[in-house]
């Protein structure tokens, strides 16, 4: 199979059309969103650029330090974005929990997939590395955003058959119970739906990637479950840690609830 | 059985020395906010002192497993609190909290007749009035067989006869099983006719006498 077809500039600069398009009907429609849609579409353009340019300075000089700073750049932005994300504030102590689930769910399991699943020699290799660890920590990242949201809505709305359950002599964990569960479902449930429709109604963003730049199909299936399947795994360590950690930063350690920080 | 001494919560409420009897039905009366509810939760150790202390049977209740204290000591907020599920599960999840899986379905079943709940245990608790989620939250706490039972305006939804019906089988029950009963209601006269302590929080005074 050939490569990808190389874009001119001219061609890729033709696809801006849509932005135009876009941006038609946002101002038709006095939706006032111009500004939004300028500032992403120059942000997505710049970011990429950049990030082209550092990839490739990457892959011709592999070095597992390199590697290294990068997958701690992506987790610090994750966690950023995490943060960012919540709507409600959270707990200096619930940070630290965010950084602790998120570090050891998607390192565990980029290293098991890096080192068992696909056995990329050396582990560091960058053009593997990279885009392996940047959608497993993307979707874990999305998958605590949703977690932390369910964990503290839970405990806001349902504060008084928490207590109630801890004034019957329940342990914080199972007085948390329905609230975990609920936080886990929700958030590991994105996931599992992207599964159902994958090679029927889209395409993921990686096999289609790989098929355009010239690889088989099968090959690029293969990839793309083995990916997925460690998407899902990463989600549900990242946000059962985060959980299983994150609801006793609500209590303190009299097993009281800390209603000052609700 | 409770020592409290030099306690202090906030601006709600200070008490410079009570006890409450073993084996005793205290009721706990005053205005709303005068803090009935608070020192109930500090005797369940849901909330604690900002100063002073609390002793359950001479011993400070920071010295015991929360958990364990809770188990001893249960207590039924005002509101009644339905868990998912039918009105057995709702029963019985005070004992499946502390893991205790043993119970009498025909004692539960006594239960409900002397409560006036004429309905199937399982049934949907959701669907139940608010009276009846009341009374089978009661049920709950008497089945888990606890040495202290605080309970926090226990008939609120009631109407007159049940409210009676209701308080005087606990204290019934609170007698003949040698239980402590710590009650907050608003009714002086149930206060008066069911206790053999009255606590009143009046402001920063606190008034207690025999019955």
């Amino acid at each position: 199979m050939n490569g990808a077809v190389k874009l001119s500039l001219i061609q890729v600069i033709s696809a801006y059309i849509f932005i135009l398009i876009l941006l038609l009907i946002v101002r038709k429609r006095g939706l006032n969103r111009e500004k939004e849609i300028t500032i992403s579409t120059t942000r997505m353009t710049l970011q990429l650029i950049l990030t082209g340019y550092i990839l490739t300075f990457i892959f011709k000089n592999p070095n597992p330090f390199i590697t290294i700073f990068v997958i701690l750049i992506m987790e610090i932005f994750a966690v950023q974005n995490i943060l960012k994300r919540s709507k409600a504030k959270i707990s200096k102590e619930l940070k630290k929990v965010v950084v602790f689930s998120m570090l050891i769910g998607t390192l565990f399991t980029l290293f098991y997939f890096i080192v068992i699943v696909v056995n990329i020699k050396p582990w560091y290799n960058p053009q593997y590395f990279i885009p392996l660890a940047g959608m497993i920590v993307g979707n874990s990242m999305t998958g605590i955003s949703l977690g932390i949201n369910k964990l503290i809505d839970g405990f806001k709305n349902q504060v008084d058959v928490i207590e109630c359950s801890l004034m019957l002599g329940a342990s914080p964990k199972d007085a948390c119970k329905p609230i975990l569960d609920n936080a886990f479902d929700s958030a590991i449930l994105p996931t599992i739906n992207s599964m159902v429709g994958m090679g029927i109604v889209f395409l993921p963003g990686m096999m289609t990637g790989q098929i355009l730049s010239g690889s088989s199909p099968l090959v690029a299936i293969e990839y793309q479950i083995a990916i997925m399947l460690s998407i899902l795994g990463s989600v549900s360590i990242c946000v059962i840690i985060f959980l299983l950690l994150g609801y006793k930063t609500f209590f303190n350690n009299r097993m009281q609830i800390k209603r000052e920080e609700l | 059985m409770f020592e409290i001494k030099n306690l202090k919560y906030k601006d709600i409420l200070e008490i410079e020395h009570i006890i409450i009897n073993k084996n005793s039905v205290t009721s706990i009366v005053g205005e709303s906010g005068s803090g009935k509810t608070t020192l109930l939760k500090m005797l369940n150790n849901i909330i604690s002192p900002d100063e002073g202390e609390i002793y359950y049977d001479e011993k400070e209740l920071n010295q015991y497993d929360p958990i364990d204290l809770r188990r001893r000591v249960v207590m039924l907020p005002q509101t009644p609190v339905i868990y998912k599920g039918s009105i057995l599960d709702n029963i019985l999840i005070g004992k499946r909290f502390s893991k205790s899986e043993n119970y009498n379905i025909e004692e539960i079943k006594v239960l409900l007749e002397k409560f006036n709940v004429n309905k199937n245990l399982n049934e949907p608790a959701e669907n139940l009035s608010g009276g009846e989620k009341q009374r089978i939250c009661l049920i709950r706490i008497l089945i888990m067989n606890p040495e202290v039972i605080l309970l926090d305006e226990p008939t609120s939804a009631l109407d007159e006869n049940t409210e009676d019906l209701v308080v005087n089988y606990v204290v019934e029950y609170v007698k003949k099983n040698n239980k402590t009963l710590i009650m907050v209601t608003h009714s002086k006269e149930i206060a008066k006719k069911y206790s053999d302590y009255i606590i009143e929080i009046k402001g920063d005074d606190l008034f207690e006498w025999s019955c």
